[in-house]
């Protein structure tokens, strides 16, 4: 009963999409109708760390929560490739993890769309160079876009995802 | 009627000596194969025509042994259902062998193999016909002597002759038991079936529980009921995999055979406690049986405990049969007993399938142990499809055969929650617990065995190279497959003849309780129906109808074939698929209990560091319970009275003659004594 | 209406209804969880999707695999034709009764379990084994659950224990009623997948049951999967509501009785749904060998519930 009555003072934290004129109104909106057109308003997720120093993962992590709350979009991150629509890849990536992300790329069904986060993910960051590093992302799979930061806000991932959607290569 | 039994004698007959007489090449493999098909016709016709016509079939030879008392054949309902299940085994496993025997043309077992097969399935379709101790004996001994001859066929496997000797043991064992239990209601010597019915009428009550108790342990025995299924899991892998499939298709079921024979013919039932005591072994044989299968790694081992399981779900409809006529509920006891005989013809042809089906893997890989095998489905489509049907209808999934008397039987056993005594109550309860409990296990039990088996990818070179079996044991597989299904169609035209054998059994008169409207199949009160071609029907229409469907309005886009996927790993080797072991892992640690798991890991770690290893063996063994506390003190107490006797045997001519003597005046003696001549 | 359209009529009711249903729960959840959540129309627009998705199968797998979904989805289809959703009694009735029921979703379950085999990944065999253990556990809660209704009504027939208890309505709070829907509650709980014996929204691999079994899937087979499940979800719900409450349930057969069965069958299955979103709000995911001893709970309640009906007859 403890917890009943905390979530009922609690109540309902996802922010809401206030009436304002804000870049991240609008954002969602679009969000919304392109993810409605593009893959029926259902967007299976699947995260791949390809060698990230897990800032973005942190960042990706706020996507579902509650504040966020990615899900009242149709996005849900799914546990294997073969049920998602869209990848997002984090980190440069690593010799070791060059052929799993590629593998990962080959057992999503299409239509996919592939969205690399963090500057990392673009540029390898402070790692390149690296031995360890084999380059960016779009060294190993087609990437349709990238969201710069390090590491990017969750609305920043939103919005990635949103032009990757508008860019229907799926 | 006459001209069928000697159709189906001298089938088996000239089979036999077939293989005698021409030798060991294909023409007597198939001279033989030939003449035991129109036997097993002959067995089902003049089975089908005694359950049809409902007429008793007798035929009587006093000539034969003349001396003591002559040979004398009757097949009433009863037998006719026994005759029928192991003819339609009879006929498949002789054609599967006519494939399976080859790899033996040119060597004496072939024409031993040849010989004993034959003797085997014409002495165990005499039995259900036997009318009197001594046909009965015979044939009995018969039965259990060639199949012993037939389980030591490739007897230079060391494990073989293990297995032999305690077929044997058990095999005697249980005679001697049956000797016990005919000599007790006759003394007199041989008698005819109708002799002892009017003798047992006589006896006090406690010899007539003497008599069940011993035709429990000597039918129950041949029948596999745990504790005294030591010899199936040894005898039944060991054997040829048709020979396999006939002994625990029909032969164990002859064991049931015997007890109703015995029990509820020549007895006419007793006490509740009977009763109580056949669904006791029987529940207890049911779940220890499917759970030793679901630890078992050998294919056919895992059969064969699974025969332990299905008769133990025969014994609880033929126990509760028992209970409610002790009980005075005739008609459910006659609804029980059908339900009972309806599963033994069932597990009949599908466990006969199955073990034809692991006879093909093993001829195929060489190897029984499905951690060795998987993938076979690609090699083997034919008998993978015909593994799966048998599978999923001795799983007891609708809508199939096995789901048809498992629902029987569930349907059976509902009325005992009702029975005036709450003890009866809460021992049908619980038997009802362990029947759904053993359903599901069973389940499990065959997704591991044809899961592991025939799917994924495989585990050996052998299994890789697996190849299709011969077109003659397909047929062999196709025909019980056939079986399978028109069991379960035509449940609803079989299930009155079988509650017509059952009805005078319990004391009621023909056709006993009805048991169909229609289509479909219902109990005895009308109030639960079920039909199973309806259901099967509705499934296919369901089925065609959603694959339209997805076919008509689902993406046109082509199926792309990928990798399976693993979390991106590098390389897929079968080492990283679940295996036997692994699958029935979670089961074994819910029930360590019972199983009470060994486990010994040794690890070879490299010299240098601890941090590399060489190896890493595991071991891990069950505690065989029955083995070890019922079996090996008898058996240590046996060596040691034997070893005592053996000081006897000095070697000495003067001692054995003193021996001769010794036996000759103490005979003379006894005679004197008993004043006979 | 001809009375043999009440199949089909109640297996399309069913199929519409059993995603919403899926998404209602977890709405709810979303809600408890102090989340916007995605609308309870959500499942709708996945399968739409997954429909129209490329499929991917793996090179290992064999005709079983495609097959799999087909006979998956089909057996819990030919289940509404038996299961009185709408009405009583219903024109296929005397075709199946709740044991059919019961054995007709444990031959989906086969046939899933075999399938997580068939592509040789070791998430598919450890949810295969998973998957098998769970429901031979269930099983006998199950059965005697089953007989203790049956027991009541004389018979195992779905229509009538229904038309028992609607013509004795304070049959529906005897003990053995109530115990026997507690022990049906408990394996609903673990055979359609949910808290606390898997958690239908996990992405962790090693703790998955239900989904470990289907990580292969893509697309229609995933979807016609996916639609099963919540179809599985939805017959245990109306089991629970429609054997144990059968008010509502149209005993003539027409539109107007039809439209309020629908409508009251809709509103058990959301209330049932409302106890599971609390349910899994509240409680966490049992580890997998601690699932037994809630399935030996649940099968305790199901003998206590057989005792019951006929101590107390």
């Amino acid at each position: 009963m403890g917890l009943l009555s905390k979530i009922l003072r609690t109540g309902i934290v996802t922010e809401p999409l206030p009436a304002g004129n804000s870049e991240v109104v609008h954002l969602i909106r679009d969000i919304d109708e392109e993810s409605r057109r593009l893959f029926g308003r259902a967007l299976g997720i699947r995260e791949v760390d390809a060698g990230s120093c897990n800032g973005c993962e942190v960042e990706i992590t706020g996507l579902m929560s509650p504040v966020y709350d990615s899900e009242r979009f149709g996005f849900h991150f799914v546990a294997t490739p073969r049920h998602a629509d869209l990848l997002l890849v984090t980190g440069p990536v690593t010799r070791n993890m060059e052929v799993p992300l590629r593998k990962t790329y080959d057992a999503t069904p299409a239509p996919k769309l592939v969205v690399a986060v963090g500057d990392c993910a673009r540029s390898c960051g402070v790692f390149a160079g690296s031995y360890a590093v084999v380059g960016s992302v779009d060294r190993v799979i087609p990437v349709d876009v990238f969201v710069d930061g390090c590491p990017p806000e969750p609305e920043h991932i939103l919005q990635g995802i949103l032009t990757a959607l508008r860019s229907g290569r799926a | 009627m006459r001209a069928l039994f000697f159709l189906m004698v001298t089938g088996y007959a000239t089979g036999a000596a077939a293989s005698l007489v021409l030798g060991t090449g294909p023409l007597a493999r198939w001279a033989s194969t030939l003449a035991a098909v129109v036997g097993a016709a002959g067995g089902l016709g003049l089975a089908a025509g005694v359950c049809m016509g409902g007429a008793v079939f007798s035929l009587a030879a006093p000539d034969l042994l003349a001396s003591a008392g002559g040979l004398a054949f009757s097949l009433d309902g009863l037998g006719a259902v026994f005759l029928a299940l192991t003819s339609l085994v009879a006929a498949p496993s002789a054609l599967y062998g006519a494939g399976y025997a080859r790899a033996w043309d040119g060597r004496p077992m072939q024409r031993q193999a040849g010989f004993m097969l034959n003797m085997f399935l014409l002495s165990m379709s005499l039995v259900p016909l036997a009318d009197g101790t001594l046909t009965f004996l015979l044939c009995w001994e018969g039965m259990s002597l060639s199949s012993y001859f037939l389980v030591m066929t490739e007897a230079d496997h060391p494990e073989v002759a293990g297995a032999g000797q305690w077929y044997l043991g058990m095999t005697q064992m249980g005679l001697a038991c049956l000797l016990g239990a005919f000599l007790l209601i006759a003394a007199g010597g041989p008698a005819t079936f109708a002799q002892l019915r009017a003798a047992a009428a006589l006896l006090p009550a406690g010899t007539r529980d003497l008599v069940f108790v011993l035709a429990v342990v000597g039918f129950g025995g041949k029948a596999g009921l745990i504790p005294l299924h030591v010899w199936l899991p040894r005898a039944h892998p060991a054997a040829p995999s048709h020979v396999s499939a006939l002994m625990s298709g029909s032969m164990i079921k002859m064991g049931v055979y015997g007890l109703l024979r015995i029990g509820l013919d020549v007895l006419g039932g007793g006490p509740a406690w009977w009763g109580a005591l056949v669904i006791g072994l029987g529940a207890l044989s049911a779940v220890l049986g499917v759970l030793y299968a679901l630890t078992e790694d050998d294919l056919k081992r895992l059969l064969a405990y699974s025969s332990v399981e299905n008769v133990g779900v025969i014994a609880l409809g033929v126990g509760a049969a028992y209970l409610f006529q002790s009980l005075q509920m005739l008609p459910a006891a006659a609804f029980a007993l059908a339900a009972a005989l309806f599963h033994a013809v069932n597990h009949a042809a599908f466990k006969g399938l199955l073990f034809m089906g692991a006879g093909a893997v093993l001829h195929a890989t060489g190897t029984r142990n499905m951690n060795r095998l998987g993938g076979l489905i690609r090699g083997m489509p034919w008998t993978a499809a015909l593994f799966l049907l048998g599978s999923v209808a001795i799983a007891g999934l609708p809508p199939l055969n096995g789901f048809v008397s498992e629902w029987l039987l569930f349907q059976a056993l509902l009325p005992g929650i009702g029975a005036p005594s709450p003890l009866v109550a809460v021992l049908m309860v619980l038997a009802l617990g362990m029947l759904a409990l053993t359903a599901g296990l069973a389940a499990a039990c065959f997704v591991k065995a044809f899961g592991i088996t025939f799917l994924a990818i495989p585990r050996s070179p052998e299994a890789a190279a697996a190849h299709e079996t011969a077109w003659s044991m397909r047929a062999g597989m196709i025909v019980l497959a056939a079986a399978c299904l028109v069991l379960s169609a035509g449940s609803f035209a079989i299930l009155p003849r079988l509650s017509a054998v059952a009805a005078p059994l319990v004391g009621l008169p023909a056709p006993g309780p009805v048991l169909r409207a229609g289509l479909t199949i219902q109990t005895p009160d009308g109030l639960a129906q079920m039909s199973p071609v309806i259901v099967g029907a509705g499934l296919g229409v369901v089925v065609l109808v959603a694959w339209l469907a997805v076919k008509g309005f689902a993406s046109r886009r082509p199926l792309r074939v990928g990798e399976t996927w693993g979390c991106g790993r590098v390389v897929q080797t079968p080492r990283m698929e679940y295996t036997s072991t692994a699958f029935a892992e979670p089961l074994r640690r819910i029930f360590a209990e019972f199983y009470r798991p060994t486990e010994d890991v040794s690890i070879d770690f490299h010299p240098d560091s601890r941090y590399f290893v060489h190896s890493i063996s595991y071991r891990s063994a069950i505690l065989p319970w029955f083995e070890r506390y019922l079996y090996a003190p008898v058996i240590a107490r046996t060596r040691l009275w034997s070893e005592r006797v053996l000081a006897l045997q000095s070697g000495s001519v003067h001692a054995y003659l003193a021996y001769l003597v010794a036996a000759l005046v103490l005979l003379l003696g006894w005679l004197v004594a008993t004043g006979r001549r | 209406m001809r009375p043999w359209l009440l199949g089909p009529v109640q297996a399309a009711v069913a199929l519409l209804l059993a995603p919403g249903l899926v998404g209602a729960i977890r709405w709810m959840k979303a809600r408890l969880q102090s989340r916007a959540g995605s609308p309870p129309w959500q499942p709708y627009l996945e399968l739409r999707k997954l429909f129209a998705k490329e499929v991917v199968v793996s090179s290992n797998a064999s005709w079983l695999f495609r097959a799999a979904p087909f006979i998956v989805f089909g057996s819990t289809v030919t289940v509404t034709l038996l299961v009185p959703l709408l009405a009583v009694p219903l024109p296929f009735g005397g075709a199946g009764d709740l044991l059919v029921v019961v054995y007709l979703l444990l031959l989906g379950t086969f046939f899933l379990a075999l399938a997580g085999l068939d592509p040789g990944s070791p998430f598919g065999g450890m949810g295969a084994s998973r998957e098998m253990t769970v429901a031979a556990l269930a099983e006998p809660t199950m059965a005697l659950a089953i007989f203790a209704l049956a027991w009541g009504a004389g018979s195992t027939n779905l229509g009538q224990i229904a038309l028992r208890t609607l013509s004795m309505p304070s049959e529906a709070l005897a003990p053995g009623h109530v115990l026997a829907f507690a022990a049906i509650f408990l394996v609903t709980l673990a055979e359609t997948g949910r808290l606390p014996v898997d958690n239908p929204s996990t992405h962790l691999e090693l703790t998955m049951i239900h989904e470990a079994m289907i990580l292969e899937y893509s697309g229609r087979y995933l979807a016609l999967i996916e639609w099963a499940a919540a179809l599985k979800l939805l017959v245990f719900f109306s089991l629970l509501g429609n054997l144990f409450a059968p008010w509502g349930v149209a005993s003539v057969i027409t539109p107007g009785a039809l439209l309020w069965a629908a409508g009251t069958l809709a509103l058990k299955l959301l209330a049932l749904g409302g106890v599971i979103a609390l349910v899994e709000t509240h409680i966490a995911k049992l580890r997998l060998f601690r699932v037994p001893e809630l399935l030996s709970a649940s099968f305790i309640l199901a003998l206590l519930a057989v005792t019951a009906s006929f101590l107390l007859r």
